[in-house]
């Protein structure tokens, strides 16, 4: 049983860096438009890169 | 300037925008002048517009960022340079085609986006928790402390309280909050005993380990917590869409306007408008203040203040109202009233009120909970007592089976009760193009004995048509001189012909009386019956367009606003259900009279002012009566807020949209009926599930007052008693 010393922390960290991910998406805005983003997805971006800065 | 005889269609200019005064200076590094802007843009609805803004932005030099916001339809622009910049930047999106209004960023907007991310941030937590506690759990429930060892099974509710503790202070503070402002209003709702259950799961729990006992709840208060916040942020969601257009209402009323100073011509912020400053109302815009015309004749819609479809004269000397709209012929207005004074603001104080008066409704979940509260406590204190004083055991022992009891009532059906049939139902209708801002909406919906509507827009569709047939090259005669003016009625007649027109010249546009052009060497006149019209014929109730052309007859147009499609049929079948419908309407009192008639409404008030409609829903609630107000126009705005329970149509102006509780889209009337039957439906779920809920609770608490009750138990019982909630509440999917 002594390896669960191990396992668990190690299950919570894992749990953890996807908690982490999460709040950092949310502070950075990406839930802010949900709506955008699922039609950004069909703009064709070829062209604008050059101008992207 | 002469304005009998004035030019038609002069191009309002483009102005000097005042953008550059809401810029504003950011820092970054490297760069001392970087700028800001947030803007509102009106008009977009597809990936290609975001490209179009964006790219255009973008191929600027001096621009960094440029992002639009779908959602919110806000862009956020970022530059090096001037302050100046601004104005260019925004032309370029107004030659785009797209509208843009300036954003003044309100604290009310903020505060919703904090929310959400707070109940996101919880609900990120409370799930992140759930997952890892139930690993453990698993592993605890499905062993002995035989088989596991005990040292094992108390490091594993070591691990349990070390993630349970910190959440439940995290996560649960969306109900600690609302539990705490309750009771200090003297009030209790569903979300004390939600609190009290968590904090006393815990403190148990806590007590469990320290005395080495063998059961903890670390995971049954974290899972009803994640379940919880599950149902809350749906519920968050979907009143959040109204509120955004909320916002832009404000954003709209913040405008500029174009004031004349001496003899130049300048672009100020609505707010900023003073009394005494004279103001130039351009064809087609809207008054943002109340004054008084000091140069020019024209026609205005008031439809939006008063509700009247036809068009009213104006002329030198006339008090003018916010919100009209000027139609004719461009006009010079004294400023007599600022903005945050004149009658949009008197509109707006009247619902701040009406709201005031709203927020004293009870939410069924509520009034469940000041029934459940106090029993659920006195059960728990019962068992207390008597297990201690006449159980005669240990009193720790007597307090574990207490809150035992407490838990095991936890009211986690109770809190999806709700919620979940709310979330479905409103998912539905938004299926059928009725918008529903808030659950509690529907539960004020289906409990509503009367109708009051509007008429203009509302039960018509708001569109004045052009009535009967006509000959053609008469008809074709009349649609080319009303190609050249912006009347309502001239639109009617644009509209009903689709074919080439005549080419005519030397059009002009005579304000308050018609149009006149010349075809082939003949005059021709298109107007009012005083000036061109044959003045024997018999006068109806119908709108009416005479054309005259030299040398001949005049002939007659008429015009109507007609009935939503279906209207008579729904307003038949509301009024076999029971319920009371009424018609209530600003326009004159013959044309409401003859609309009632023609949709089957018995009782219908013409002539009404926005607080005469107030008075008349507030004097219905006093009689005892549940009002349901259905109304699109900014004189519904009061009304709408002021009903029990309030719908608009999608044509209905920001104002009302924001007012109203419902929204439903398109032609049809029967929206109306559908979103009552749904509404009753859902609050019969909602009663078979408290009763679902309670039927738990008469099995489950006397055996935990008994004290048999495990944490297995007590898990299975509560997820199952959830499960049951929610597959009852499913069951809307099944209907139609």
């Amino acid at each position: 049983m002594n390896i669960l010393i191990f396992l668990i922390p190690l299950a919570l960290l894992l749990g953890f860096a996807g908690l982490a991910a999460f709040i950092w998406a949310i502070k950075s805005g990406q839930y802010e438009d949900l709506d955008g983003a699922a039609r950004r997805i069909l703009i064709d971006d070829d062209d604008q890169t050059t101008s992207e800065r | 300037m002469n304005h009998d005889e004035q030019s038609v269609a002069a191009p309002v200019t483009q102005l000097e925008t005042g953008y550059e005064a809401m810029a504003q200076k950011t820092d970054t590094e490297g760069h001392d002048n970087h700028f800001s802007l947030i803007v509102n843009v009106d008009g977009v609805h597809c990936a290609a517009c975001i490209q179009k803004i964006e790219s255009a932005l973008k191929s600027e030099e001096n621009i960094t960022h440029a992002r639009l916001n779908y959602s919110t339809q806000r862009l956020r622009i970022e530059w090096n340079g001037t302050a100046a910049l601004a104005n260019k930047y925004v032309r370029k999106i107004e030659n785009l085609g797209y509208e843009v209004h300036p954003y003044q960023p309100e604290t009310y907007a903020e505060d919703i986006k904090k929310q959400e991310q707070f109940l996101l941030l919880c609900l990120g937590v409370a799930g992140f928790a759930t997952g890892n506690i139930m690993l453990l759990s698993v592993g605890v429930w499905s062993s002995t402390a035989e088989t596991m060892g005990l040292a094992t099974r108390e490091f594993m509710h070591l691990i349990s309280a070390m993630i349970g503790i910190p959440t439940i202070i995290f996560s649960g503070r969306p109900f600690f909050y609302s539990a705490y402002n309750a009771l200090k209003s003297k009030r209790t709702n569903m979300d004390v005993p939600i609190s009290v259950a968590l904090c006393l799961t815990c403190l148990m729990s806590l007590y469990e380990i320290s005395r080495h006992g063998t059961h903890v709840y670390f995971d049954s208060a974290v899972m009803l917590t994640f379940f919880l916040l599950i149902g809350r942020y749906l519920d968050f969601r979907a009143q959040k869409t109204a509120r955004t257009a909320a916002t832009h209402l404000l954003d709209a009323l913040s405008g500029f306007a174009t004031i004349l100073e001496g003899k130049t011509t300048k672009r100020i912020p609505i707010s900023e408008l003073k009394e005494g400053m004279v103001l130039l109302l351009p064809i087609g815009s809207q008054c943002p203040v109340n004054g008084t015309v000091i140069d020019g004749i024209s026609q205005i819609d008031m439809a939006l203040v008063s509700g009247e479809t036809i068009p009213a004269d104006i002329k030198n000397g006339d008090p003018i109202y916010a919100g009209i709209i000027n139609l004719q012929a461009p006009l010079q207005v004294k400023v007599t009233k600022k903005a945050e004074e004149s009658l949009i603001s008197d509109i707006v104080k009247l619902m701040e009120k009406a709201e005031q008066n709203q927020s004293a409704y009870v939410r069924i979940a509520d009034k469940a909970a000041r029934l459940y509260t106090p029993a659920v406590h006195s059960l728990a204190l019962i068992a207390f007592i008597g297990w201690w004083l006449l159980g005669g055991i240990l009193w720790q022992d007597a307090m574990l089976i207490a809150i035992t009891v407490l838990i095991i009532t936890c009211p986690c059906a109770l809190g999806l009760a709700v919620p979940v049939v709310q979330v479905l139902a409103t998912g539905k209708l938004m299926k059928d193009g009725i918008l529903v801002k808030s659950g509690d909406a529907l539960e004020r919906l289906a409990s509503i004995d009367t109708i009051i509507m509007d008429k203009t827009g509302t039960l018509t569709t708001g569109q004045i048509q052009l009535q009967g047939a006509y000959l053609p090259r008469a008809h074709k005669m009349a649609a080319s001189l009303a190609n050249y003016s912006r009347h309502p009625l001239s639109v009617a007649l644009q509209r009903s012909w689709s074919e080439s027109l005549f080419n005519i010249s030397e059009i002009k546009e005579h304000p308050g009386k018609g149009i006149e052009a010349v075809y082939r060497g003949r005059k021709i006149r298109l107007g009012s019956r005083k000036w061109c019209g044959n003045q024997n014929a018999p006068v109806t109730d119908r709108l009416e367009l005479w054309l005259h052309k030299e040398g001949s007859e005049p002939a007659v147009f008429y015009f109507q606003d007609s009935l939503r499609p279906d209207a008579r049929s729904t307003i038949e079948s509301l009024n076999q259900k029971g319920l009371k419908t009424i018609l209530l309407s600003g326009d004159r009192y013959d044309i409401v009279a003859d609309i009632a008639t023609q949709a089957n409404i018995r009782d219908y008030y013409g002539d009404t002012t926005p607080p005469e409609k107030f008075n008349l829903i507030e004097k219905h609630k006093e009689d005892g009566h549940k009002i349901l107000m259905i109304g699109d126009g900014l004189n519904d705005a009061p009304a709408l807020m002021a009903a029990d329970i309030s719908m608009a149509p999608g044509t209905a102006i920001d104002i009302s949209q924001n007012a109203a509780d419902i929204i439903f889209m398109g032609r049809s009337f029967s929206p109306v009926r559908r979103a009552y039957n749904i509404a009753r439906k859902t609050q019969n779920l909602i009663r078979q599930n408290f009763l679902l809920a309670v039927m738990y609770n008469i099995i489950a608490i006397p055996l935990a007052f008994m004290g048999y009750v495990t944490p297995l138990i007590a898990a299975l019982a509560m997820s199952g008693s959830s499960l049951l909630v929610i597959a009852n509440s499913f069951r809307l999917k099944l209907s139609a």
